[in-house]
């Protein structure tokens, strides 16, 4: 009788730390969104938005250039990440019992958790050393690199999900195996696969340390592909360890608007997997 | 006739792109290798064993950079497996069903926020109350080796709080997806023989260990290789210490902070041939750790999915 009820007594204790862990978790959460919500907020301005650096010891200016470059950084990081994660995704999909899928998924796995300032190095060694120049290019491989597997393995889960008898009927009439993936079986998918795109996008949009020595950074105002670009979380970074207060305050501005982006990418992510379950459902 | 022509011609075609991930792996190792031969070739072991990193004179030894990633990530996993996996346990067996999604997706959340944003936090936010902390440690305990050294808020132990709260989600994601897939059969038999909750859920633990075991050295892989906000509160000093108060260096820090100032082709070499040996222990960590979520999912029928759409599907 004793035993039993401590037993109980151990069993609840458990419990009660198990919801503490919990607890634990989300005061940092709480702590870093409070953070860069009051801070960023109160050090946002128009400016903020339409100008570029200013020079050491001048007060003002923003990082319109910085947040123009990370659009067109992830932006040039789609554009070849998406297409080789979609076609590759297919094809785990469509032959998923060969050996040859199970070592591409196990390989887009462990790819995903190569450390980004290592993907960024690979990027330095491809695209920066044969031209000897820091890139946005280069930024834009390392970001899509890392992007990769994510949607591989996104692209190939979702396809799994749209019912076999869209594809056996497609099948059934006759298609080939080509119509019946681009004709039917992605087009069910397209919500789903587009939610693997953006939880990419969100991924890579925070990255810094890929960028570091990839497309460096830039105080001037640069669209330009073969030069150096400035990124958000580069401009985060240097800002950051600077020893001025107004650029702290820029750099909780600069975070702000990341986190905001990256909320904002997987809100939508969200949204477009449960339009793909609701179509799904009976 | 045609149509298994054209099937076959779409095969090998996705199968190109399929194989282009497995070139990105092997190309990684090649690169890398190839880039840090100098200092392969001029230091071999003694690149990983020497303590002295000079640029200047051109001597590298990267022992103190080892350590540090080592020791922060050891650290690190000592916080946050209990966290991670109370939460797991918490949102799989215990919480109200309402609460189950909400939960999931905060925690999952703080898998997000971006690495600079933590950086950023850390040293702005963290190290001044760790400095407080520091200060506050009585004089008998800073005589103990693990809290030696100047109460100045960044250091060992920053970097490895932030670590933990970085390496929680991914730990948490997976053993809860590992806990979800134990057959009911297996809790069921335990609360059959008079089972209280806690050990009906030992019982489940003990189904899912070893993919349990995978979903740590998941969060391992994510801390050996967090570069930025290690880089911003850790203090960058090639140190060896056990010390928690003690600014130290990390593998990934090292390479941050110098890849852009190595001036000569033998520092480029040695930072290459640090990130050859990270990119290394990160595949074996990850390797490990996917074959040991794998083996236990599939004993448990359900597809492998990832964990976003995983809780989509688990309101459903």
């Amino acid at each position: 009788m004793n035993n039993a009820a401590r037993r109980k007594i151990i069993s609840r204790i458990v419990e009660a730390l198990c919801a503490l862990a919990v607890v634990l978790a989300l005061i940092p959460l709480a702590m870093i969104l409070f953070y860069v919500l009051t801070r960023g907020l109160s050090a946002l301005n128009f400016a903020f938005f339409t100008h570029t650096p200013k020079p050491v010891g001048e007060a003002g200016g923003g990082m319109a250039n910085a947040i123009v470059g990370t659009l067109i950084l992830i932006g040039i990081a789609a554009l070849f990440a998406v297409p080789i994660g979609i076609i590759c995704g297919i094809h785990l999909a469509e032959y998923a019992g060969t050996k040859f899928s199970s070592i591409v998924r196990f390989a887009a796995d462990v790819l995903n958790g190569v450390p980004s300032i290592v993907i960024g190095m690979f990027a330095y060694g491809l695209v920066v050393l044969p031209v000897k120049r820091f890139s946005a290019i280069a930024g834009g491989v390392a970001l899509g690199l890392l992007m990769i597997p994510i949607v591989v393995r996104t692209t190939e889960e979702l396809l799994r999900l749209v019912p076999s008898g869209l594809r056996e009927g497609a099948l059934a009439l006759g298609a080939t195996r080509s119509r019946a993936v681009f004709g039917v079986i992605v087009p069910a998918a397209l919500p789903g696969i587009l939610t693997g795109i953006l939880v990419a996008l969100a991924r890579v949009a925070g990255e810094t340390a890929p960028l570091l020595f990839t497309s460096f950074n830039n105080a001037y105002w640069s669209t330009n592909l073969m030069q150096p670009m400035a990124s958000l979380t580069y401009q985060v970074y240097t800002y950051a360890l600077s020893p001025y207060d107004d650029w702290h305050r820029q750099a909780w501005a600069g975070a702000f608007l990341l986190v905001m982006m990256i909320l904002t990418l997987s809100i939508a992510a969200r949204l477009a997997v449960r339009r793909l379950e609701r179509m799904n459902r009976p | 006739m045609t149509r298994s022509h054209d099937d076959r011609i779409f095969g090998l075609a996705t199968g190109v792109f399929a194989a282009l991930v497995l070139l990105i792996v092997v190309g990684i190792a090649f690169e890398l290798s190839r880039q840090s031969m100098l200092s392969i070739e001029k230091f071999g072991w003694s690149f990983w064993t020497g303590k002295v990193w000079d640029p200047v004179s051109g001597v590298f030894g990267a022992r103190p950079f080892i350590w540090g990633t080592l020791y922060s990530s050891l650290l690190a996993l000592i916080l946050s497996t209990p966290i991670a996996l109370g939460i797991a346990i918490f949102i799989s067996e215990l919480s109200p069903r309402v609460l189950r999604q909400p939960l999931a997706y905060l925690t999952e959340l703080l898998a997000a926020i971006p690495s600079i944003v933590y950086g950023l936090w850390g040293m702005f936010v963290l190290t001044p109350i760790i400095r407080k902390v520091e200060l506050l440690t009585p004089e008998a305990l800073r005589k103990f080796p693990l809290f030696s050294g100047p109460p100045v808020g960044v250091g060992m132990g920053t970097a490895a709080i932030i670590l933990s709260i970085m390496v929680v989600p991914f730990t948490s994601s997976v053993a809860r997806e590992i806990l979800k897939n134990v057959p009911s059969a297996q809790r069921e038999a335990a609360y059959a023989l008079g089972a209280t909750r806690w050990e009906a859920i030992k019982v489940a633990i003990g189904y899912g260990k070893s993919g349990i075991i995978g979903a740590i050295m998941l969060g391992l892989g994510r801390a050996l290789g967090e570069t930025m906000a290690v880089t911003m509160v850790i203090g960058n000093a090639p140190v060896l210490s056990l010390s928690l108060f003690k600014p130290q260096y990390t593998m990934a820090a090292v390479i941050a902070n110098e890849f852009t100032e190595a001036a000569d082709e033998l520092y480029l070499h040695a930072l290459i041939e640090i990130g050859l040996l990270l990119f290394i222990i990160t595949i074996f960590v990850n390797i490990a750790s996917r074959l040991l979520i794998w083996s236990t999912k599939r004993r448990t029928i359900r597809p492998v999915i990832f964990p976003i759409v995983a809780e989509e599907e688990s309101a459903a």
